[in-house]
């Protein structure tokens, strides 16, 4: 009877303060938190229906939850989109974590499966999905191994809940775009489509999809269980709750960490041991993210409304720590040839742009670039941006941007006096191994 | 209420060859690889006949002229 009722006593209103979503982590066993130790904190999704449910989806706008995958847009706006929608409706989680600096999405997957299979079994009840897709990059074996384990358990205890199927996606950057998740899960090649329909409207089987972030689902079915009140606690008024960082660089406590959204970010950075020597700048949001310059690093708090004014943002909660004896040209030349090999190769401006943008980034960062360069960096930045399907190009001429702004000194330097000192630094951003990985 | 119209590429279907800008350079130059790019604001009066031209020469059909609300 209640089944769409929400557990709004305050007496139930006593979720976990700091951290909330790796508190769910079994410390013990180091591994996946198993189903019965699940189930001692988080009750059973209730038993899927065919129509959407108004109040959780009501609670989650209540909550302010943002997606946390990079765009950040609102969760109950996305949800209400697609439980309005005609057709049969799907819930997608999106799995696959294309950035090589983050890696909460896989520690998530690997250590809390059944909060999100939770997150996803409510937020199909939601929208009256009668389908569940979870999407897990292929090669991410101890990911795949933990949900698929997840799944057995649950089906081996007679939990009702619709199907659930776990879907390999290839190893690249874009197969966690949303139209290219689709696309896959259709049958097609793990690259972007023409948009719009945008999959909300008509995704997989041609019905209303909702595509959403590990993490995300993971706060949705915390907010199920201890209400938008709680989840309220923490964070900022327009962004609410916690998130997860991955942090990396110049630090000695690398790894996940759960943050207030909104907390300073020299604290976060204090905290995690830099290492001697300092920090010139930190590049946020990962590849798909921004550079900050160190001053502005010193006043950031973590959260869009401020570091949009900076001209960065959260993204995917990626934060790469530059050690002052590198050189964020060259590292920002690396970044964006990986970048360029990761088109899919559909829209001339991606494919050709992208391409000479690394060209003329690396030209700067080995000091052979002129002014003329710089120009055609600025305008090459210019003619691609907004101009692919998707915005994956987008995301590569806002990394560029950001370099020739935070490093204006380096750049003058590189130009009239050939590569600084620092370019001959190791490299300290991760570039995956190119591989010849199929769109299948 | 009138009808205006915007003009629109599919990138993924463009391939490049050129053709509209040379048909409709009020409103889409080449980019440096040669790619359209086209001008957002919208086509009417005796553009809108050259643009419906540029559209039809497209070979890939790559690019659409959309319909939007006017006042």
């Amino acid at each position: 009877m209640i089944a769409h009722e929400l557990p709004s006593s305050p007496a139930r209103s006593t979720g976990p303060a700091l951290p909330r979503l790796l508190s769910a982590f079994d410390e013990q066993s180091g591994g996946a938190t198993r189903l019965i130790t699940h189930r001692r904190t988080y009750p059973p999704p209730p038993a899927p229906r065919r129509h959407p449910a108004e109040s959780y989806i009501a609670a989650i706008e209540k909550a302010g939850l943002r997606g946390r995958g990079g765009a950040g847009f609102p969760t109950g706006r996305k949800l209400r989109s697609v439980s309005e929608g005609q057709g049969r409706r799907v819930v997608v989680v999106n799995g696959s974590e294309g950035e090589p600096a983050s890696g909460k999405d896989q520690l998530l997957l690997t250590r809390a499966p059944h909060l999100i299979l939770d997150g996803a079994l409510l937020a199909a009840t939601a929208i009256g999905g009668r389908e569940v897709f979870v999407g897990v990059e292929r090669g991410k074996v101890d990911a795949l191994r933990a949900i698929h384990h997840a799944i057995a358990e649950r089906v081996h205890a007679r939990e009702p809940m619709v199907p659930v199927r776990v879907v390999e996606l290839p190893a690249r950057y874009l197969s966690g775009e949303e139209s290219a998740l689709v696309h896959l899960i259709n049958g097609g090649e793990a690259k972007p489509t023409l948009t719009p329909p945008r999959p909300y409207q008509r995704g997989v089987g041609g019905g209303p999809t909702l595509i959403d972030n590990v993490e995300t689902l993971c706060h949705l079915a915390q907010i199920v269980q201890w209400g938008p009140v709680w989840f309220r606690d923490q964070g900022t008024v327009d962004e609410p709750g916690t998130m997860l960082l991955t942090l990396s660089g110049a630090v000695g406590r690398r790894g996940v960490c759960e943050i207030p959204i909104g907390m300073s970010l020299a604290t976060i950075l204090a905290s995690s041991r830099p290492k001697a020597g300092g920090i010139s700048a930190v590049l946020l949001g990962g590849y798909y993210g921004t550079w900050l310059s160190a001053a502005d690093a010193r006043v950031a708090t973590m959260d869009n409304a401020t570091l949009r004014r900076m001209g960065s943002g959260l993204g995917c909660g990626a934060i790469i720590a530059l050690p002052s004896g590198a050189c964020g040209l060259s590292e920002t030349a690396r970044v964006l040839t990986w970048l360029a090999g990761q088109t899919a190769g559909q829209c001339g401006p991606c494919v050709h742009g992208l391409a000479a943008i690394a060209g003329g980034m690396r030209d700067l960062a080995a000091g052979t670039a002129s002014l003329r360069t710089l120009e055609s960096l600025h305008r090459w930045g210019d003619q691609v941006e907004g101009r692919g399907a998707c915005s994956f190009p987008d995301g590569a001429v806002r990394l560029l941007r950001s370099a020739l702004k935070v490093f204006d000194n380096d750049v003058a330097h590189h130009v009239s006096h050939g590569p600084c000192v620092a370019a001959a630094h190791p490299p300290v951003l991760p570039i995956p191994a190119v591989e010849v990985a199929s769109w299948r | 209420m009138a009808v205006s119209f915007r003009l629109r590429v599919d990138m993924i279907a463009c391939d490049g060859r050129g053709l509209c800008a040379d048909l409709l350079p009020e409103r889409i130059r080449l980019d440096d690889w040669g790619y359209p790019m086209i001008d957002p604001t919208s086509v009417s009066g005796p553009v809108l006949e050259h643009a419906r031209r540029a559209v039809a020469a497209c070979p890939v059909l790559a690019l659409k002229l959309d319909a939007i609300k006017g006042s």
